[in-house]
């Protein structure tokens, strides 16, 4: 083939492009920017303010992807069409998760989750993490997430000392400790000086989250308003809760900047609370007979209660154990029950629809105490306190989060400069399975795209799906019109 | 006769369907200049495929006619809820076509036909808003198609053919909505059949009922790909779940549905002639894609439930001396029925404008050239039986199609 042959074929090629070229244009593209802008808001300084949701925390850990795409962030990426600003984040320094203290690794602050699909079950991802709490960062931070900070802890100075990590008890988080601007600061200082124009506040959860995944283990501290002698499993009072959370509301706003509350999800949204069923235990014939042999002499002793007018026959009923072949109810300790110890019975029954089992229980359904043990949790030994949440540990829980979320949203209704967004709404929404037009993601764990591996915190998919929830009410509240996000370009769980 | 099947094969590839699903009617630069009419035109050897009867009726001993329509279509999906936007990336198509009819006696004609009905090629970005239903997908066909037509009278005649009918297919997308590999590239499969045969057959019938007034009908059959224990390769897996997922081999059907055509021409006088074509695709042959793999993937499910469509055909021609110039428009109805759109053939109704011009360099030689140019309206659509972990996930949006073709061809008459 001589050349000329070559440049007439190339030639033809050329022509026929030309000829050809059509690219399909839609009359109203997304992405055209000339529609964007940001109303009302002032989104040049943008802050946010809150806990693990906030800093972006998933899979049990805090790594880089999920604080990439943390709902700040996915926000502050959008504010930046509309004319938003630079936004920092505390980075941690790997995809690991996991902290170092001084250069030693602590298994309280282990890796990330990954699911092994062999094992059907998470496991923190394999390596050495690099992330050290002792080498704190320097300037400010727009992303003021600090996972596990409860609403006191906003106003508490010296939870970022770093001598208060190592303190024995630990008066300080280590999250904070790596990009706190001083030892004494507090979160709420930090975020204030920043000058917000505009904040995004979401604090609460751990106020009854920690409660709720210790198994309720904790005390209502309904009546006390002194958050320093709580423990870190208690439950915040919401006299408490109500004042310092208006409080921060007013010192966010003092700049003048506008902002959104978030209010707290149920723990029945939360997959953490509703993977493992009441009724989680398989079990044949033979088994059947021994355990209802075995549990004869506990049936007939609460008979004698009961004939003793020591229980009512609700009682009885309730805690009478039994078993059929099949799906059986696990049995549980119970500490509301009444005492009958005089009498040598536990205060067991076996769980209803109504208990909400623990995730981290579900490895330990079935298996023995201990090794080669012949007692096995929640057969014939009851599963603890700290495995189950209880209706009466429930009723606290809800009664103290409708108390949080009534405060949230007074506030923001009583100020024009503030917009609420419920949250807890759109997670019962995707409970049922929620919709975004291409995709869509559900509460089950693992597979429901929502959720990470810890049950608790969102995925990046679901974090995006909480960012476009408060595009939508920014965009409606404030007049403005700033592009969401596609949820699917979002990652979900990662496997092993 | 392999040599030849691979380079029709290199020709054919990667033509964009435009067509409502993935017929691709390209069949003819005569025909496509006359808004692709012919079921009831005699003058060339495009008949073979319009109309197998037509081939006694055409004036030359011997016609042979061929061509090639380089195509290019694209398409674009935004959802404005989401922001989430993609457009396709297609190759140029080149459907190919090669006729020839040989005169036995006033009653018998032979011919043989080649060409490319069946079609698709779409290739939307990696990773894209809908890559759990397609990444990218490429099918090609060659009908190979000898015929033979029998003349009762002046009036009537009656063709018939039968197809020798290759395929390839290769289709790629991600196993779900979220599962990627320790990388965060996601998990996707492709499958690919090549050399998939099968047999297929049309008959036609032309009545000549006057001078100026032709009639014909045409029934082409259905026509089954089955692929069998074809590979299909399973990438960015996590390593967890590479035992479930090995690369292995698939099970599928295509089917490639049945055409009637009914056609009228109407000759004003010896240099002006006006087409009409009306065909019925039977695409409710098209029940579903279902893919079974012989791993943990199982089956795939993907129904389809294509309805039967119409396509309405005019087409004129006028002579001027040694020049032919031609017009034509169809409307071409989409055989998707709502809530069953999906990414791999993302065809809505149409309007075709087609134009053609030849040039008769001598008497045995003529040159034809044919333009078309496909009308989309954007529209509002969605996939509703996406099914991931025992829930259905909608996929809906905005598309926008765009397709223009631009064929040549040559014509040898004796």
């Amino acid at each position: 083939m001589n050349t000329k042959i070559i440049r007439r074929s190339f030639g033809l090629t050329l022509l026929l492009t030309t000829l050809l070229a059509c690219n399909a244009e839609f009359d109203n593209p997304v992405g055209d920017e000339t529609h964007f802008n940001s109303g009302s808001a002032d989104l040049s300084h943008f802050v946010s303010l809150g806990d693990s949701l906030t800093a972006g925390y998933a899979d049990a850990a805090l790594y880089l992807h999920g604080q990439e795409n943390s709902y700040p962030a996915i926000l502050a990426t959008q504010f930046a069409k509309v004319g938003g600003g630079d936004f920092n984040q505390p980075l941690v320094s790997d995809n690991l998760g996991g902290l170092l203290f001084g250069g030693n690794a602590n298994p309280a602050f282990p890796n990330r989750l990954i699911l092994n699909a062999e094992t059907e079950s998470p496991e923190p991802i394999a390596g050495i993490s690099t992330t050290e709490v002792f080498s704190p960062l320097t300037g400010a931070f727009n992303n003021m997430g600090v996972p596990g900070a409860k609403s006191y802890h906003l106003i508490t100075p010296g939870y970022g000392d770093p001598a208060g990590v190592s303190a024995s008890p630990a008066t300080a988080n280590p999250y904070f400790a790596r990009f706190a601007s001083e030892a004494n600061t507090t979160m709420l200082s930090d975020a204030v000086s920043q000058q917000p124009s505009f904040f995004v506040l979401w604090v609460g959860n751990n106020d009854v989250l920690s409660y709720a995944s210790s198994g309720g283990t904790g005390t209502n501290q309904l009546g006390n308003l002194h958050p320093s002698t709580y423990g870190s499993d208690d439950l915040t009072d919401p006299n408490l809760f109500a004042s310092i959370y208006s409080q921060v509301v007013t010192a966010l706003s003092a700049a003048g900047g506008k902002g959104v509350l978030i209010n707290i999800p149920d723990i029945s949204a939360i997959p953490f609370f509703t993977t493992v069923p009441f009724n989680a235990l398989p079990l044949d014939q033979e088994t059947v007979d021994l355990l209802t042999s075995g549990y004869a002499e506990y049936n007939a002793g609460l008979q004698a209660a009961f004939q003793g007018s020591l229980i009512t026959s609700d009682e009885q009923q309730e805690r009478s154990i039994t078993f059929s072949v099949g799906q059986n109810a696990v049995v549980i300790e119970d500490e509301s029950l009444t005492d009958l110890t005089g009498l040598t019975l536990p205060s067991i029954r076996q769980a209803t629809a109504n208990d909400l089992i623990l995730l981290t229980t579900a490895s330990k359904i079935g298996e023995p105490v201990s090794e080669g043990s012949t007692s096995l949790w929640g057969v014939n030994t009851p599963l603890a306190d700290e495995d189950v949440l209880t209706p009466m540990e429930i009723d606290l829980i809800t009664t103290a989060r409708l108390a949080f979320n009534a405060s949230i949203k007074g506030i923001a209704d009583s100020n024009d400069n503030i917009l609420f967004v419920d949250v807890a709404e759109l997670l019962n929404e995707v409970q049922q399975g929620f919709s975004y037009g291409t995709g869509s993601i559900n509460a089950t764990y693992a597979t429901g795209d929502a959720f990470s591996l810890d049950g608790v915190h969102l995925t990046a998919r679901g974090y995006s799906v909480v960012s476009n929830e408060i595009i939508d009410t920014i965009n409606t509240g404030f007049q403005a019109n700033i592009p969401k996000v596609d949820p699917g370009a979002y990652s979900s769980i990662s496997f092993k | 006769m392999k040599r030849l099947l691979l380079i029709l094969l290199y020709f054919s590839i990667s033509s964009s369907a435009f067509a409502g699903g993935y017929r691709l009617s390209l069949q003819g630069q005569k025909s496509l200049g006359m808004g692709h009419t012919g079921g009831a035109i005699t003058d060339s050897a495009e008949v073979v495929f319009f109309n197998p009867a037509g081939m006694t009726f055409l004036q030359s001993e011997l016609d042979i006619t061929g061509g090639v329509t380089p195509i290019q279509g694209n398409s674009a999906f935004q959802n404005q809820i989401t922001q989430a936007g993609a457009e396709t990336d297609n190759p140029l198509g080149t459907p190919i076509n090669f006729y020839a009819v040989k005169k036995i006696n006033e009653q018998v004609s032979y011919g043989l036909g080649i060409y490319t009905p069946f079609g698709n090629a779409v290739e939307w970005e990696q990773g894209w808003a809908g890559s759990h239903l397609l990444n990218t997908i490429e099918l090609q066909t060659i009908f190979i198609q000898p015929s033979v037509a029998y003349q009762f009278n002046d009036v009537l005649s009656i063709g018939i053919g039968v197809s020798y009918v290759t395929g390839n297919i290769e289709f790629n997308r991600n196993l779900s909505t979220s599962l990627a590999d320790e990388n965060g590239v996601r998990s996707n499969v492709t499958i690919e059949a090549s050399g998939v045969n099968a047999w297929g057959y049309n008959i036609g019938m032309l009545a000549r009922i006057s001078p100026t007034i032709t009639f014909g009908i045409d029934y082409r059959s259905k026509v089954e790909l089955e692929a069998r224990n074809e590979p299909a390769d399973f990438r960015n897996i996590p390593s967890s779940l590479q035992n479930a997922f090995p690369d292995t081999t698939f099970n599928a059907d295509l089917v490639l549905p049945a055409e009637f055509t009914l056609a009228m021409a109407y000759h004003f006088n010896a240099h002006t002639v006006v087409a009409v074509d009306f065909n019925r695709t039977f695409w409710s042959a098209y029940e579903n894609l279902n893919v079974n793999f012989n791993n943990s993937a199982g089956t795939s499910l993907n129904p389809r439930n294509y309805e039967d469509s119409n396509i309405y055909r005019l087409g004129v021609q006028h002579q001027i001396e040694q020049f032919a110039f031609r017009a034509g428009v169809y409307i071409d109805k989409t055989p998707v029925k709502p809530g069953y759109f999906t990414p791999e053939a993302p065809r809505n109704d149409s309007i075709g404008i087609t134009s053609g011009l030849s040039y008769a360099i001598s008497e045995n030689w003529v040159l034809d050239l044919s333009y078309l140019f496909l009308i989309f309206d954007e529209f509002d659509a969605s996939y509703d039986f996406y099914q991931q972990s025992g829930s259905t996930i909608p996929f809906s949006g905005e598309y926008k199609n765009t397709a223009i073709a631009f064929g040549f061809g040559v014509q040898y008459k004796i």
